[in-house]
């Protein structure tokens, strides 16, 4: 079973969305060892060992600070892929702590938003590598 | 008088046992008091002693922000303190009006009424502060939740005057007093969307995320062509596979399809997962349709030939035929394909059936629609179903037609047991309700400079009808009304036409609906004739407009139906759409000069009663199309939460930037030939790369839509900015189709 339906259905935590079922949208993005990955691709037995975040545990309150720059740049319209472009974003800024606008490129392309909130998507994580773009 | 014990109270009582986390309630987190000492002087508004207001928000939440706006006009009009405010999403029940959230209408049909249900609640707390101190209620005012007095300088907390006011007589219509734009607080300003902490943290409840005890999850195998119904399938091979408990047919829908479930056979499990894989295994043979020929293809030829015969006349002003002759003419036909509105969250809906009665979960636009479409399926009232609306993982006209929810209903009642019906993104895209493949034709008879004198259109495109009616092959005024019969250019003669075409799929709207085709050909041959008589586009195009003007459509020849709206209210009012014409311009520096390989292309647009216009500027290297630049302008009225216009603006073009560039579905043999992201691609982040500059227009009219109108000037503005950078006219969408390097 992918590790998808298994947080979804097994273990009730729902933050983690389903989209396509294919690994083509994002929406079931999480973070295994602190890598972006799509949850419905990956076989919850391959995970043996491995350190799983899903957006529920990715800060106690809420208040990671892109979480709080999502809410500061009024990024979410329906909110149902903010969770995966949230970790998405958190994975870059592991790698790539002042990315450029290529690096955000790279890193959010694998995260479709229908209702097309891409510019405050990079602005937010702008906004938390500190500098003034 | 109390809204929580005559409708809500049963449910909470019903399902307070459960534990399960996600679980819609539709309850205040704040508890319940009892219902003797709550004020509730309005079916949207309950105050209670504790200091709580809690505000129904009775339209759905799909990322527009109206479940914070229109509990914002209530508070901001009542003078209510927004800490308070403890905003609630009603179930589906006609008491509240009109709950089908599409249309763009939720600002400007509920605009007045939140105002009155904030105002009403506080001419009786203004009553009840001016009897105990003894003065006239007309001179006190409120604020931060407090009726203040202030030539004495007294003010009291709305909580202490929620048992006295509560026994006073509802005031009278004409009794009621609202507050002057300057006073208001909250409505021109906005407030934070309320649904922000949970979005972002995982904890906002969708339509998948409802958990019910016992609960089973199933997934549906339906026709792949329309009509078609089952002629064998393997019963047992689902089960072989763990968690799956339980293979059922669902009946086959009778024509019209309308809302209905389509019919299938539905695998049933533990796991959401596990159906999906029984589902593989079913097997179905499906047997034959009257669309099995329906080929995209063909039926593009066939509609292209109907556009070039006449049709029904849906407007007529002047002679065109007449005016016509001894005129130049230029003429071209357009086409626009199937498009689909893939939603992030893909159609999904729980239902809980027991004892003759239904509850529902569901993410819809249209919980009124569900709830008859759930008492039609299991035959019983529509008082014995109860609809919860979920946040909706977006709708984009795809979730106002519940026939999922259907689906879930009928499902609970078969197996005795809540069902969560799931639907993956390849039942999405193969089932959805398509937006019309649409062909145009346009002709104008030119003057000696290359204005158009005489205009004739022809619009053909399987009507949303279709899905209503067996058998409609006509538009309705409705559709005709959406940037068609309401073109709204100054000239003596103009002729609009509707072609016959028979629908093979299921049709509906899709977020600006028929505007999508029509603004595309209109806006793109109006380009065709200012390139023709060698005149830049903004003036052509401020040209053709014309005088300022307010149309009266009906004296011009069309039945106009103005999106439903009051057309006095609401006039089609040319010199707005001019002022968003020239304010995009402006923002744009249009017809600066550009190095080789860019151009800037505009178009303007009215619909939903709001007026945009946006300029686009691209860069065009071989089949590549790199946007650059979108300024858009939009006046929409009194701009009632200016961020979330913003946003939606934003949406738009990201929308219109996936529909232009890439949009279709096309079918062969009937069936739909995409099935997920991968063949049937939307915008992603490096498809929306250029800053998109929202010009807002101050106006004290009447608020208008924000949730459509920002897509269908869209498509032409980008067409003409290739135009501009390549001599390259697209006359077909998408755009992903042409390869310039070939122009």
């Amino acid at each position: 079973m992918p590790l998808l339906w298994f947080l979804r259905d097994k273990l009730q935590k729902t933050g983690t969305r389903f989209g396509c079922g294919k690994g083509l949208c994002g929406a079931c993005t999480v973070l295994v060892d602190n890598h972006a990955v799509r949850s419905c691709q990956l076989p919850v037995l391959a995970l043996d060992g491995k350190k799983v975040t899903t957006i529920e545990g990715l800060s106690e309150n809420g208040d990671h600070p892109l979480q709080k720059a999502w809410q500061e740049k009024n990024v979410p319209q329906c909110g149902y892929c903010q969770g995966g472009q949230i970790l998405s974003a958190v994975s870059l800024l592991n790698s790539h702590p002042n990315p450029s606008d290529e690096d955000i490129d790279d890193a959010m392309v694998g995260n479709i938003c229908r209702c097309g909130t891409y510019g405050r998507i990079r602005e937010a994580i702008k906004s938390v590598q500190g500098g003034s773009q | 008088m109390n809204t929580i014990a005559s409708f809500s109270r049963r449910d909470f009582l019903r399902l307070s046992g459960m534990t399960c986390s996600g679980l819609i309630l539709g309850f205040s987190a704040k508890g319940e008091t009892s219902s003797s000492e709550n004020f509730s002087p309005d079916i949207f508004l309950t105050l209670e002693p504790s200091g709580a207001i809690q505000i129904y928000a009775h339209r759905s939440e799909m990322g527009t922000g109206i479940r914070t706006v229109l509990p914002m006009v209530v508070a901001d009009e009542l003078g209510a303190d927004w800490e308070d405010v403890d905003i609630k999403q009603a179930t589906g029940d006609k008491k509240f009006g009109s709950q089908n959230t599409d249309g763009s209408r939720s600002i400007w049909k509920f605009f007045d009424r939140m105002r009155t249900a904030g105002a009403t609640a506080g001419f009786l707390l203004n009553q009840a502060a001016a009897a105990r101190w003894n003065v006239d209620p007309g001179t006190c005012q409120r604020n931060a939740s407090h009726v203040i007095h202030k030539e004495s300088g007294k003010r009291i907390a709305f909580k202490e005057l929620v048992v006295e006011a509560a026994k006073l007589p509802l005031p009278e219509t004409n009794e009621l007093v609202f507050k002057a734009p300057t006073e208001r607080t909250y409505i021109g300003k906005g407030k934070k969307v309320v649904d922000f902490a949970d979005m972002v943290s995982g904890k906002a409840v969708f339509g998948a995320d409802v958990r019910l005890p016992n609960m089973l999850f199933a997934v549906v195998e339906r026709s792949p062509v329309l009509g078609a119904q089952w002629k064998d399938f393997d019963e047992e091979a689902p089960l072989s596979v763990k968690g799956v408990s339980q293979v059922v047919t669902i009946a086959p829908f009778k024509a019209p399809h309308a809302f209905q479930a389509l019919g299938g056979i539905a695998v049933l499990a533990d796991n959401t997962y596990a159906a999906i894989k029984g589902r593989e295994k079913l097997n179905t043979q499906w047997g034959t349709s009257e669309h099995d020929k329906y080929d995209s293809d063909a039926y593009r030829d066939e509609l292209m030939a109907t556009a070039e015969k006449e049709g029904v006349v849906v407007r007529q002003k002047g002679d065109y035929k007449e005016a016509v002759k001894g005129l130049t003419t230029h003429s071209a036909s357009y086409y626009a394909p199937h498009l689909l509105h893939q939603p992030m969250e893909p159609p999904v809906a729980t239902a809980d059936f027991k004892d003759g009665r239904c509850i529902v979960w569901a993410p819809t636009q249209n919980p009124q629609a569900a709830q008859d479409v759930v008492a039609a399926a299991l035959k019983i009232p529509a008082s014995e179903v109860t609809v919860h609306v979920t946040l909706l993982g977006g709708g984009f006209g795809r979730k106002s037609k519940p026939d999922y929810v259907a689906e879930a209903a009928l499902l609970s009642q078969k197996v005795g047991r809540p069902v969560q019906v799931v639907w993956t993104r390849e039942d999405d895209i193969q089932h959805d309700y398509f937006h019309s493949v649409a062909a145009l034709k346009l002709e104008a008879g030119l003057d000696k400079n290359g204005y158009p004198e005489a205009w004739r259109m022809r619009t053909v495109f399987p009507s949303i009808s279709s899905t209503f009616a067996k058998g409609v092959v006509q538009a309705s005024a409705g559709e005709m009304g959406m940037g068609f019969s309401d073109l709204p250019f100054d000239l003596p003669h103009i002729l609009c036409e509707n072609g016959p075409a028979s629908a093979h799929v299921r049709i509906g709207w899709l977020r600006s609906v028929a505007n999508i085709q029509h603004a595309f050909g209109i806006h793109s041959f109006v380009d065709e004739l200012a390139a023709r008589a060698g005149i830049d586009p903004l003036t052509y195009l401020n040209r053709v407009i014309g005088r300022d003007r307010k149309i009266d459509l009906k004296a011009e020849g069309a039945e106009y139906s103005n999106y439903g709206a009051p057309i006095e209210k609401y006039p089609v009012d040319t010199a707005r759409l001019k002022h968003v014409l020239n304010t995009a311009a402006r923002s744009a520096d249009w017809g600066r000069p550009l190095p080789a390989g860019q151009g800037q292309g505009i178009a303007v647009h009215r619909s939903f009663v709001s007026y945009i216009a946006i300029a686009v500027r691209v860069r065009v290297l071989g089949r590549k199309v790199l946007i650059e630049q979108v300024d858009l302008a939009i006046d929409c009225g009194l701009a009632v939460h200016p961020e979330r216009i913003r946003s939606q603006m934003e949406g738009s073009v990201v929308f219109g930037i996936s529909l232009a560039m890439m949009g279709k579905a096309t079918m062969k043999n009937g069936a739909v030939e995409q099935s997920n992201f991968h063949d049937a691609p939307v915008a992603r982040i490096t498809d929306a790369k250029p800053k998109i500059n929202v010009s807002l227009i101050q106006s004290d009219a009447p608020p208008g839509g924000v949730g459509e109108p920002g897509v269908p000037p869209f498509a032409p503005a980008l067409c003409n900015a290739i135009f501009a950078a390549t001599g390259k006219r697209i006359r077909s969408l998408p755009i992903n189709e042409y390869d310039f390097a070939e122009a």
